[in-house]
């Protein structure tokens, strides 16, 4: 393999990687602060694409409208699915919780195919992402910037929430004992939907970043970002913020460097993913960086 | 004594003891019951007699990897439907079921197709694997399936009740491998073949036989499962190996994502692809990027020649405003054989359907002349189309 093919597999494996981070970091985030795998958080973010491409489609509004629009109503559909499916099930044993969430999963999945059709659709790309850059024999699309870069600012804006406000303050509160932060006079409940608000528009610019990166979009696309998240949350350490963003680069690296450099093993690719869980689990369950309550 | 008026009602309600408790009215009351039994049966018995239909169920991926075949066969069965609604002086019933592009949803559904609403015949599935996992039910029940779009070699092998109206990959593959040797003039082709697919498996696997056995060179092969989005490793690889095309015989979704890919990382080889390609996602998703792809398929309204494809594409035309596609007209295909059938066998049951499909000779489909020949398989042309300027435009007729 020459220098400038490992770089480019390098540049497509960082690309693909902050993806898988940026799914990942909302995922973890709601696992720290509410010890709820949201299995339901790969199909948010499929509600989060359909939202933003009815946007463009109905309204024929510019991308830089639909785009914050589409991550502001997935905003309220995490809301809704907080107040309708986890609170009743919120003093119950984490079990019951974890299977709520398949449901809301599920019901997601046949929502979507009610309403969309079976039949995927095409994602329009707008054409600042879809430049194509050259650099002496490697080229990639301008999209493989945009995407570490979201990545990282969003990051940055969650470290932020969670770091220097109150509301985030709460929320690491909670994360640590939910019964006395009621007795302190917190609205946890107001405090949950933030997060669950936070977490489904980041999982909504995932996303849509995604469905800038493959242009199509159908009711059951977000199955695999969801599970390669959740390979990535565990693999930095599930809880941990930093973590999952680094897990996700890492996983997308290893996914397309394996790939490039045993190419018959290419069909087993999620098979690499999914060995990856079970080798963390066995031998490193609490994650790379280490299972971490925010504070 | 006082008045115990509780206990007197009480007796009056239980009756004395011994006495038998009669209400007033009782024996009318059971006559007109019974009356209202028996006409209800009766009508029941009249309703059931006189809307017996013939029924036809089909198994078809309405939803999941695979959806437009099925949902574009549908289309095509409702207007064959409208052409043709009955046989042996009866309506023609329509049962679907949606195999969800899963081989095991298939398999339940064709269980639940003749157990439950007890089908004559079944149409499906439209890709290989799937039909593979219902065949083998449809066979042991003794009820004939025809399959529009199933394309593997193995659909029909070793059994008696399963027919196809389109051709078989070992057809296809040496058409395609013909095609880019003679056409194309390639000498070094690529592959691109999804694993977790018997069709694209089995029709890679001919067309690297012919094209070898012609002279050409293999140069790349690499692999990618229906799911995936990202190619840009398997293009790494086939960018190195410097092809002269590139054969990838995957369904429509793979198709328009590799080849977008491809065109993004530089890659400007001609693209050749299989029947499954047919399908408006290509376009839809592939954009200008899949300009110039070109496939081997069952179909396209410009070659169509019988009468009854000309009737059909009107009335395609018509409905939709727009030309029908493969899966369209396989599916109206599909239709009109096993209803042929039927008319030819004189009867509904099993075995007499299958002995009339076997002897299918020149029937004019939608798709072309087509007779069924061994195995259940049908011989019949075989022609290229090609994507261009956003459209399936018709390149050439390979004939058997």
């Amino acid at each position: 393999m020459t220098f400038s093919i490992f770089l480019q597999q390098l540049i497509n494996g960082v690309s693909l990687g902050s993806l898988y981070g940026l799914i990942a970091i909302g995922y973890t985030m709601v696992y720290g602060i509410l010890r709820l795998i949201n299995f339901a958080h790969g199909d948010v973010l499929m509600m989060g694409c359909y939202f933003a491409f009815y946007a463009i489609l109905i309204f024929s509004l510019p991308w830089w409208v639909s785009f914050p629009i589409g991550i502001f109503l997935t905003a309220l559909l995490g809301i809704a699915i907080d107040r309708g499916a986890y609170l009743p099930v919120r003093k119950a044993p984490r079990i019951s919780a974890l299977i709520t969430a398949i449901g809301v999963s599920f019901f997601l999945e046949n929502l979507g195919l009610v309403l969309f059709g079976g039949r995927p659709k095409p994602f329009h790309r707008p054409p600042v992402f879809g430049k194509v850059l050259e650099w002496g024999d490697i080229r990639f699309l301008t999209l493989s910037l945009w995407i570490p870069s979201i990545a990282f600012f969003s990051l940055l804006l969650l470290l932020w929430v969670v770091y220097r406000t109150r509301t985030g303050r709460a929320m690491r509160a909670i994360s640590r004992d939910m019964e006395t932060v009621r007795l302190m006079g917190v609205d946890v409940n107001r405090i949950t939907s933030i997060t669950f608000a936070l977490g489904s528009a980041l999982a909504a610019a995932g996303g849509i970043m995604w469905a800038l990166k493959f242009p199509q979009i159908d009711p059951y696309m977000g199955i695999i970002p969801g599970l390669k998240a959740f390979v990535a949350a565990v693999l930095g350490g599930i809880g941990n913020v930093l973590g999952a963003a680094l897990g996700g680069l890492l996983l997308g690296l290893v996914e397309i460097l394996l790939v490039a450099l045993m190419p018959s093993l290419a069909g087993y690719k999620d098979a690499f993913a999914f060995l990856i869980l079970i080798g963390i689990l066995l031998f490193k369950p609490t994650g790379i960086i280490g299972e971490k309550l925010p504070d | 004594m006082t008045y115990d008026g509780e206990a007197d009602l009480r007796v009056r309600q239980k009756g004395l003891p011994g006495e038998p408790l009669k209400k007033e009215g009782r024996p009318m009351r059971n006559v007109f019951a019974g009356m209202g039994v028996v006409f209800s049966l009766l009508i029941l018995a009249g309703w059931c007699l006189a809307a017996e239909r013939v029924k036809i169920g089909a198994y078809l991926p309405m939803t999941g990897a695979v959806a437009a075949y099925g949902q574009d066969a549908r289309t095509g069965i409702q207007i064959a439907m409208e052409m043709e609604p009955a046989v042996l002086g009866k309506k023609v019933g329509f049962v679907l079921t949606d195999t969800k592009s899963d081989k095991i949803e298939s398999a339940n559904a064709v269980s639940r197709l003749i157990e439950k609403e007890k089908v004559v015949g079944i149409i499906g599935e439209m890709i290989s694997g799937d039909t593979m996992a219902g065949a083998p039910i449809a066979e042991k029940a003794r009820i004939p399936m025809v399959s529009p779009t199933a394309t593997n070699v193995l659909v029909t092998q070793g059994k008696k009740y399963i027919f196809r109206v389109c051709f078989v990959d070992d057809v296809q593959g040496e058409g395609a491998a013909k095609y880019a040797f003679h056409t194309l003039k390639a000498r070094r082709a690529a592959l691109i073949v999804d694993k977790a697919q018997d069709y694209c498996v089995g029709l890679a696997k001919f067309f690297k036989d012919n094209f070898t056995r012609l002279g050409g060179q293999i140069v790349a092969e690499t692999f990618c499962v229906t799911e995936d989005k990202d190619f840009s490793a398997q293009l790494s690889t086939i960018k190195l190996a410097n092809p002269d095309v590139i054969y990838a015989p995957n369904y429509y979704s793979p198709v328009a994502l590799f080849t977008r890919q491809a065109r993004e990382l530089g890659v400007k080889t001609p693209v050749l692809s299989g029947d499954g390609a047919q399908a408006e996602e290509l376009i839809q998703i592939g954009g200008k990027e899949v300009e110039g792809v070109a496939f081997t398929g069952h179909f396209h309204p410009q070659a169509a020649s019988t009468r009854l494809a000309k009737d059909f594409i009107s009335r395609f035309h018509k409905k939709y405003k727009a030309d029908p596609n493969a899966f369209n007209a396989l599916g109206a295909d599909a239709y009109f054989v096993l209803l042929d059938a039927i008319a030819r066998a004189k009867s509904t049951e099993g075995e007499r359907i299958r002995a009339a499909l076997a002897k299918t000779k020149n029937f004019e489909a939608v798709s072309g002349k087509l007779s069924i020949g061994e195995n259940g398989n049908a011989v019949k042309p075989m022609v290229i189309n090609a994507v261009k300027n956003g459209k399936f435009i018709y390149l050439a007729t390979v004939n058997p």
